[in-house]
């Protein structure tokens, strides 16, 4: 095994292991702030898939330059679904939280596989595609670009918790709801632009994946159990936290893959998300 | 107590009504044989799914209603006429469809729903081989025959079943057939093949095909250098191709469904991954959406195949087949829907001989099947069945990608191309 393979894997594990960050970053945030475990965050990473390949197929828009009016739409619904169907579940008991995510996970699926059919798409030919030499190690020009683009969007959404009022509101609530209610904060608002921001962190992570990931119903049953390992190991509601253990997941997996063997790349992953559990149940970047 | 018994004579006229209709059912069902369905609807599999749920329909329509084929008839195929099951006194087939999502467990308690609850005399599924394990378990219990028109793994036929029969020919013999290949385009070509190497998903059909490929491939007198597995669910595939590519193989074995394929693809041409050739097989790579997805990026890739378009040129009926289902769905016939229209026919043919829709005669029926090459859409021999249920007429073919088609390429007296080998390095493509 030469210096070299081990280098291109590595980078194609950290590469991916930014998707994972992205994907997971919406989910923990919107766990951080108000305690609901989104199930169908994967569809989320969908529907930012489908609106890329639409714009592609039919006014031939890179997904690239339609990123963020993705992005956008992506918010809106995700605020709109607060509005209309996660704020009457607010107070529910936990065991209805989870069936109303995880129903809309089912619903969105099929309405998915409804109106776009279950085929696999795939976007040919975008702005990005073939792959660049660097350093001696060949990496997919969009999975690069996919990489760079889950770094800018991170950084984005954390210049936003830290330098902003509104994201220090968000902060607040997820520290503590009623204090910050008492500081004049309304709830209400923080958790849909929570729902919202956490739905535009998939869409952007389902566009940058659309360049060469193929598009299906069910393409997000694909990440969303990585991004549930991401969000525990990154410490549940922890922006940062997701960010690093993204691309430790995704290094973990390729590596893991690569030494011991391919058939036991996940069961690396969980293997290390169990001693998590075990030894920091806070995951690496929670508190405590 | 007026409004009481106005209630009680509402009630009353729903009961009445509602047993009016169960009864039409009754009279109905009479009239029409029930087969149940079980294909991934949803789910991982569903674009595959869907393309065999139009084959059946196709299939059905034409058995219930004709050809309607009205430039020239499709004297060959068995029901082309129309009007039903002619010893059934005509009684239409009627499809009860079930969806399994790729889920064994499912596919058993659907069977089961179909069996109970719908009181239907057949079974046809499952794609997924697991699921068709599962599935034909639990009708292998109730009495009732299962066809099985598409998977392949060996061991379906080797339980011992006494109502499990299957069409297509099996992984076994198509692992054969690639050897055969190997055999016959060394000695056409005068060259000797490299390393192999095996690529397979892990669930039941991809280990099974890959273990058989790892017994035959030393006995064979080739040089076996790596087994890769992955994870049916894959996020990337970058470990798996780093490691395929260390042992640099001349020639990877693949086994993987539709959205690994494309994933596979799109990682050897990221990592620059060059064998000299792929020999897949088929499942994701003879999907409709492999050559649409991955476009110039699908060439040269080798599959096995149990059915080829070009081979209308030999069998006039398979372009006439092909036409009807083009008409209604704007896509050719696959490997897959192929065989699955084949499966409902062969079905439909051992219930009309059966005369009725009693499980032991149609049971009989099957296992007296006899079909002749001429009357099938298929490159096979003929269909009939040996006492574990397999049809022994069956074969393969092998197809290369060119020109954003398949061509079919083995046995070389099929053949309507020369085989591309080696196939160009990611880098030499145009």
């Amino acid at each position: 095994m030469t210096a070299e393979i081990l280098l291109q894997t590595l980078a194609s594990g950290v590469l991916i292991g930014l998707i994972y960050a992205l994907v997971a970053i919406g989910l923990t945030m919107i766990f951080g702030v108000m305690d609901i475990v989104n199930f169908a965050h994967g569809e989320f990473l969908m529907l930012g898939m489908y609106a890329s390949f639409w714009g592609f197929s039919l006014y031939a828009l890179d997904p690239l330059l339609t990123l963020p009016l993705t992005v956008l739409m992506l918010f809106a619904f995700g605020m709109l679904l607060y509005k209309f169907i996660i704020k009457r579940i607010i107070n529910a008991p936990m065991l209805s939280q989870i069936f109303t995510t995880f129903g809309l996970m089912i619903l969105l699926r099929g309405v998915a596989q409804f109106l776009w059919k279950p085929d696999f798409r795939s976007i040919e030919n975008s702005w990005v595609s073939g792959s660049v030499k660097l350093l001696g190690i060949q990496l997919g020009q969009p999975q690069l670009v996919a990489g760079l683009g889950a770094v800018a969007v991170t950084m984005v959404v954390h210049a936003f918790l830290t330098r902003t009022r509104l994201g220090a509101a968000l902060e607040a609530t997820a520290a503590d709801k009623e204090a910050a209610q008492l500081m004049g904060i309304d709830s209400h608002r923080m958790f849909a632009l929570a729902w919202g921001i956490g739905a535009a962190c998939a869409g952007a992570a389902g566009v940058l994946l659309a360049t060469f990931f193929p598009i299906f119903p069910e393409v997000g049953a694909n990440f969303i159990l990585l991004a549930f390992v991401v969000v525990n190991l990154g410490g549940f509601g922890s922006v940062t936290g997701a960010f690093w253990a993204g691309i430790l997941v995704g290094v973990i997996e390729v590596m893991g893959g690569l030494l011991l063997g391919p058939q036991y790349k996940l069961a690396v992953v969980l293997v290390l998300f169990l001693a998590v559990l075990m030894f920091r149940p806070q995951g690496l970047m929670g508190k405590a | 107590m007026q409004h009481s018994e106005n209630r009680r004579s509402v009630i009353q006229a729903l009961g009445a009504s509602l047993l009016g209709l169960f009864g039409t059912g009754a009279r109905a069902q009479s009239n029409e044989v029930k087969i149940g369905v079980i294909y991934p609807l949803t789910g991982p599999a569903a674009s595959t799914g869907a393309e065999l749920k139009n084959a059946l329909e196709l299939a059905a329509d034409i058995i219930n209603n004709g050809a309607n084929n009205a430039t020239k008839g499709i004297s060959d195929l068995p029901f082309a006429a129309g009007g039903g099951l002619p010893r059934l006194k005509g009684a239409r087939i009627r499809l009860v469809f079930a969806d399994h999502q790729g889920n064994p467990q499912t596919g058993a308690t659907e069977a089961e729903r179909l069996i109970t609850q719908e009181k239907v005399v057949a079974l046809v599924g499952a794609y997924n081989s697991n699921v068709t394990a599962t599935a034909s378990q639990v009708s292998e219990r109730y009495g009732i025959p299962f066809l099985n028109p598409e998977s392949s793994s060996a061991s379906l036929t080797a339980r011992g079943f006494k109502w499990f029969f299957r069409t297509t020919p099996h992984d076994d013999l198509f692992v054969h057939n690639f050897f055969d290949f190997l055999k016959e385009l060394e000695a056409k070509k005068n060259f000797k093949l490299g390393a192999i190497a095996t690529f397979n998903e892990n669930t039941l059909w991809g280990n099974e095909t890959t273990k058989l490929e790892a017994k035959l491939a030393p006995e064979k007198g080739y040089n076996l250098v790596k087994q890769v597995t992955y994870p049916a669910k894959s996020t990337q595939l970058t470990s798996e191709v780093q490691t395929l590519k260390a042992a640099n193989p001349a020639l990877v074995m693949q086994s993987s469904y539709l959205g690994d394929a494309l994933l596979s693809m799109k990682t050897y041409k990221e990592l620059g991954f060059s064998p000299d050739m792929i020999l897949a097989n088929n499942a994701g790579f003879t999907d409709t959406e492999f050559i649409k997805t991955l476009g110039k990026d699908a060439e040269f890739v080798i599959t096995r195949e149990v059915w080829a378009l070009d081979l209308a040129t030999r069998n006039p009926l398979i372009k006439q087949v092909n036409d009807l289902f083009v008409a209604r769905y704007k896509a050719n016939f696959t490997g897959n829907s192929s065989r699955t229209f084949t499966g409902l026919m062969v079905l439909a043919d051992a219930i009309n001989r059966a005369g009725g829709t009693d499980p032991e005669p149609i049971r009989k029926a099957l296992s007296e099947t006899d079909l002749r090459a001429e009357n099938l859409i298929m490159p096979w021999k003929g269909v009939k069945f040996d006492a574990t249920g397999q049809n022994t007429l069956g074969r393969g073919i092998l197809v290369q990608i060119v020109d954003g088609k398949y061509n079919t390429v083995y046995p070389f007296n099929l053949a309507t191309r020369e085989v591309t080998w080696p196939m160009p390095k990611w880098d030499q493509r145009k």
